[in-house]
C-alpha cells in the first residue's frame, strides 16, 4: 500500500508536462485540437471513423489514455453515453471530470436540432440533449474552435498565445472555405434525401438540402424489411434522390433502397479520415460536397 | 437617440456651467463633439453587422434555425439521480434435483429440506428473478454514489450501496461500501449482463448460487500512467460471504488484490488479463456432506479460505465497430485451499449418520476450476455462445472424518450453448441448451429460455 503510493507520488512528480494532451472521443474533434494546437497537443482520439461512437466500448485502452489526460474533448449530447462516463470515472483523473475545465463537450456550444419534446425510448434510442452530430455544419466547427481554443489556452496558459494565433489561422481559412462550399453547393438546395441514420440533419440544415426519412425506422434500431419498403412506396409520391450513409454504417440497406427506387447510395466520410480525401476538417467538407454534387448531376 | 442624449448633456453642462468662461467651453465642445464622432462611428459599425448578418441570413437555406439549445432546466427534480430497472425472468425445463450441490465441493450453506425449499437456481418452469433498482448520482464534485437493490417477493435485498471518488488524482479510485468485488472478470459484472443464462460452474462453487463475491468494505485501485492498462487494486471487507462467515470481531474479515493489464492489438482487437487473490476466514461455515451411507449430515468448517484467479478477456469487430459483427473469448481460473478442521454431526436425530454426536478432524482441501467461452455476434441482432467449464474436486484431507464422510473424487463438466436476440440495446431474449453433469450420477440436459430487459438512464457497461 505504502509502496503504491510511493509509486504514485514519484510518477506524478516526474510526468511534468511538455504538451496539452487532449483526448479526443472522435475523429472530427481530434482535428480540431490539432488545427489549433498544432505540435503543442499531443492527441490520442479514441474512435475512428469504421466505429460507431455510440457503441464503442470501455475498454482499457481508452482508461489508460484517460488517465493521463489534460483535456477530454466530447461531442456531448449523450453521444457518448455508453462508454465515456465509465472511462472518465475510472481513469482516476480528477482533471477531467464533468464541470472541469479538463472536460469539453462541444455540443454545449452549438443550436442543437432535433431535441425531442418528449424523451420516451418508444421514439428509439433518442438523445434528450438533441442531436449529437453537430460538426457536419462548418458553422459550428468555427464557433466551437472559439471556445476550444480559449480551453485550450485556460488549461496551457504558457502556450495560450499559440492556441490564440492557431485559431485565428484556422478561422480564416475556415471562413473562406464556408464561403466556397456555400457557392458551390448551391445546386444541393431543396435536394431531397433518404438517410440511414440521423447522422446529416447539421449538414442538411445547412445546404438547405430536405431530409425526407432514415432507414433506420427509430433511431438505433436496425432498418426493417417493413420499413424499407414503406419508404419505397413513399418514393413514389414523395421521391428521395440519395440515400446517405456514413462509412461506419453498413451499405446493405442503402443499396437496396437505392436499386429498388433507382436512387444512387451515397457514402459521405462523415467524419475526419472516413474518405481517402477526408484528411482533416477541410478536406471532410471539400469530399462530403464533392460527392453530393456528383450524386445529384 | 444617441442625440438627444447628447443634446441633453449639452443643455445640462451649459446651464450648470454658466461661470465657465469661452476657453473651457470650447474645451467641452470638442469634447462633445469627440463623443459624438465616437458614438456615430460605433452606430455605422453596428449598421454594418446587422446589415452583414441579414446577408448571411437570406443566402443561408430557408429552413427555420430549428430549436435553440435547451437552456437547463432549473427544476428541483432534476437533481434525481439517474434510474434503471432490470427485469429478469425465465422457462427453465431440467431434472427435478431438489439441491443443486456441485458434487466434491463444501455447499455455500445448508439446504433447507422442507417443503417449497427449492432456491432460485433449482426453479423449474416460469419463474421470475429478482428485479433489479438501480440508483447513481454524483454526490458532488468528489463523490459519485450508486445503489442497487434487488427486490423479490415480499423482501428487499441491497446488492451493492457504494460510494466512490471523483478528484483524488494521481489514478487513484476509492471506493467504500457494499460492493461487487474486483477479483475475477465476470464477478463485477450483474447477472443482466452475463452472456449466458447462469453464473459458469467455477463461481457457483467458489461464492455459492448468487456467482459473485461481495464485499462490505472498501476498495482502493491505482491505475499506471502508462499507454498499457495496469491497473492494481486492493480490498479489505467484513468477509461474511461464503467461502467465510460473519465473525464478529474487530478489524478485517477478508483482503482481496487484484492485478489487470490490458491494451489494444491494431484497431480490431483489444483485450484484458488479470490475476486475482481473496483470503478469508470462516468460523462454523455449515453446509450439507453425505456421510458413507450416503445421508445428509451436517459439517462445520473453521479456518482459512484463500483462492487464486487468473481471468482473461479478448474482443474482436471488424475495424473495432463493435455494431454489426464482434466476437468475444473469455476465460477463467480459480484454484482454493482452505486449511482448519471440520466438525461432522447428525443433521438430525431422526436420520442418524456415521458422525453421530460429531466427529471433529482436521480439513485440508486444495480444488480448481475454469470456464472458457466464446460469444459471437454475427449481426446486429442475433448472438450466439459456447461455453464448456469443469472443476476438479481435487485433493481432500479429512482426516478422521475420512471414515465418515462420501468422498468421491470428480470433476464436475458443464457445456453450454445460447442463443439471443436482441431488439435494442435494451431488450434481449435468451434460449439456452446446457449438459450439466455437476452433481455425480446425473446428467442433466436442461433448457433456458430467459428475457433480459432495462428501463430508465443508459448505465455504461464495463469492458
Amino acid at each position: 500500500m505504502k509502496f503504491c503510493i510511493g509509486i504514485v507520488l514519484a510518477i506524478t512528480a516526474l510526468s511534468a508536462q511538455a504538451d496539452l494532451k487532449v483526448f479526443a472521443t472522435v475523429p472530427e474533434w481530434g482535428a480540431l485540437a490539432r488545427e489549433i494546437g498544432g505540435d503543442k497537443v499531443k492527441l490520442y482520439t479514441a474512435t475512428n471513423a469504421f466505429q460507431d461512437p455510440h457503441r464503442i466500448e470501455a475498454k482499457p485502452s481508452l482508461l489508460a489514455q484517460a488517465r493521463q489526460a489534460n483535456l477530454v474533448v466530447a461531442a456531448g449530447a449523450d453521444l457518448e453515453i455508453g462508454w465515456l462516463p465509465l472511462v472518465l470515472r475510472d481513469s482516476g483523473n480528477p482533471a477531467i471530470q464533468l464541470g472541469q475545465p479538463g472536460y469539453f463537450e462541444a455540443a454545449t456550444y452549438v443550436n442543437r436540432l432535433e431535441v425531442p419534446t418528449v424523451v420516451d425510448r418508444v421514439h428509439g434510442d433518442v438523445h434528450a440533449a438533441g442531436n449529437p452530430h453537430t460538426h457536419l455544419d462548418p458553422r459550428n466547427v468555427l464557433k466551437v474552435a472559439e471556445k476550444l481554443a480559449a480551453r485550450m489556452a485556460q488549461l496551457d496558459a504558457a502556450n495560450a498565445t499559440v492556441y490564440q494565433a492557431g485559431y485565428a489561422a484556422f478561422a480564416a481559412k475556415w471562413q473562406v472555405a464556408i464561403a466556397r462550399w456555400e457557392k458551390e453547393a448551391a445546386p444541393l438546395k431543396g435536394i431531397a434525401v433518404l438517410v440511414h441514420h440521423q447522422s446529416f440533419i447539421y449538414l442538411t440544415n445547412w445546404l438547405g438540402m430536405k431530409e425526407i426519412g432514415a432507414l433506420e425506422p427509430k433511431p438505433g434500431i436496425e432498418p426493417s424489411s417493413g420499413h424499407l419498403t414503406s419508404l419505397l412506396v413513399r418514393q413514389q409520391t414523395m421521391p428521395a434522390r440519395m440515400v446517405l450513409r456514413t462509412a461506419y454504417q453498413q451499405d446493405g440497406p442503402s443499396q437496396w433502397m437505392a436499386g429498388k427506387a433507382g436512387i444512387p447510395a451515397v457514402l459521405l466520410p462523415f467524419t475526419v479520415g472516413g474518405t481517402p480525401e477526408a484528411k482533416d476538417l477541410f478536406g471532410l467538407f471539400d469530399d462530403t460536397i464533392q460527392r453530393l454534387l456528383k450524386a445529384v448531376r | 437617440m444617441q442625440k438627444t442624449f447628447v443634446m441633453a448633456a449639452m443643455l445640462a453642462v451649459a446651464s450648470t456651467a454658466q461661470a465657465a468662461d469661452n476657453a473651457d467651453l470650447a474645451a467641452i465642445r470638442a469634447q462633445i463633439d469627440e463623443m459624438k464622432k465616437a458614438y456615430e462611428q460605433r452606430i455605422a459599425a453596428l449598421e454594418q453587422k446587422l446589415a452583414q448578418a441579414e446577408a448571411r441570413g437570406t443566402s443561408t437555406p430557408a429552413q427555420e434555425v430549428a430549436e435553440p439549445s435547451q437552456p437547463a432546466l432549473a427544476a428541483a427534480n432534476s437533481f434525481n439521480p439517474e434510474v434503471s430497472l432490470i427485469l429478469q425472468g425465465q422457462y427453465k425445463n431440467m431434472k427435478d434435483v431438489p439441491e443443486r450441490s456441485i458434487t466434491g465441493f463444501f455447499p455455500a450453506g445448508i439446504y433447507d429440506q422442507g417443503n417449497g425449499a427449492i432456491t432460485g437456481i433449482s426453479k423449474r418452469g416460469f419463474s421470475v428473478d429478482h428485479s433489479e433498482l438501480v440508483l447513481a448520482a454524483n454526490i458532488d464534485p468528489y463523490w459519485r454514489g450508486q445503489a442497487i437493490v434487488a427486490m423479490v417477493d415480499g423482501s428487499a435485498e441491497v446488492e451493492e450501496a457504494w460510494f466512490q471518488s471523483l478528484g483524488l488524482g494521481g489514478g487513484v479510485g476509492l471506493k467504500g461500501g457494499r460492493f461487487r468485488s474486483g477479483i475475477g472478470y465476470l464477478n463485477e459484472q450483474h447477472p443482466h449482463m452475463w452472456d449466458f443464462a447462469d453464473a459458469p460452474l467455477m463461481y457457483r462453487a467458489m461464492f455459492g448460487d448468487e456467482g459473485s463475491y461481495v464485499q462490505d468494505g472498501a476498495q482502493l485501485k491505482w491505475l499506471a500512467p502508462t499507454d498499457t492498462f495496469v491497473e492494481i487494486g486492493t480490498e479489505a471487507g467484513r468477509g461474511a460471504a461464503f467461502p467465510g462467515t460473519d465473525r464478529n470481531r474487530n478489524g478485517r474479515g477478508a483482503a482481496a488484490a487484484f492485478v489487470h493489464v490490458g491494451d489494444d492489438v491494431g484497431i480490431a482487437h483489444s483485450w484484458r488479463a488479470g490475476v486475482s487473490y481473496l483470503t478469508t476466514k470462516a468460523k462454523e461455515r455449515e453446509g450439507n456432506l453425505e456421510d458413507i451411507g450416503g445421508v445428509q449430515t451436517l459439517g462445520r468448517f473453521t479456518g482459512d479460505s484463500a483462492t487464486w484467479l487468473a481471468d482473461f478477456v479478448w474482443k474482436w469487430s471488424p475495424n473495432g465497430n463493435p455494431q454489426y459483427q464482434n466476437f468475444k473469448f473469455q476465460a477463467e481460473y480459480f484454484n482454493r485451499r482452505e486449511k482448519g478442521d471440520l466438525l461432522c454431526s447428525d443433521m438430525d436425530s431422526a436420520h442418524p449418520t456415521a458422525c453421530g454426536g460429531g466427529v471433529n478432524s482436521l480439513y485440508r482441501t486444495r480444488q480448481s476450476g475454469w470456464y472458457a467461452q466464446g460469444v459471437y455476434q454475427f449481426t446486429p441482432n442475433w448472438r450466439g455462445g459456447l461455453r464448456y467449464e469443469q472443476l476438479d474436486s481435487g485433493q481432500r484431507d479429512f482426516g478422521a472424518n475420512a471414515a465418515n464422510l462420501m468422498l468421491t473424487d470428480y470433476r464436475p463438466k458443464k457445456t453450454s450453448a445460447m442463443i439471443d436476440y436482441s431488439w435494442s440495446e435494451f431488450s434481449r431474449v435468451r434460449l439456452q441448451l446446457a449438459q450439466d453433469k455437476s452433481i455425480l450420477g446425473i446428467v442433466d440436459n436442461q433448457l433456458t429460455l430467459q428475457y433480459v430487459m432495462s428501463l430508465g438512464a443508459h448505465g455504461a457497461h464495463k469492458f
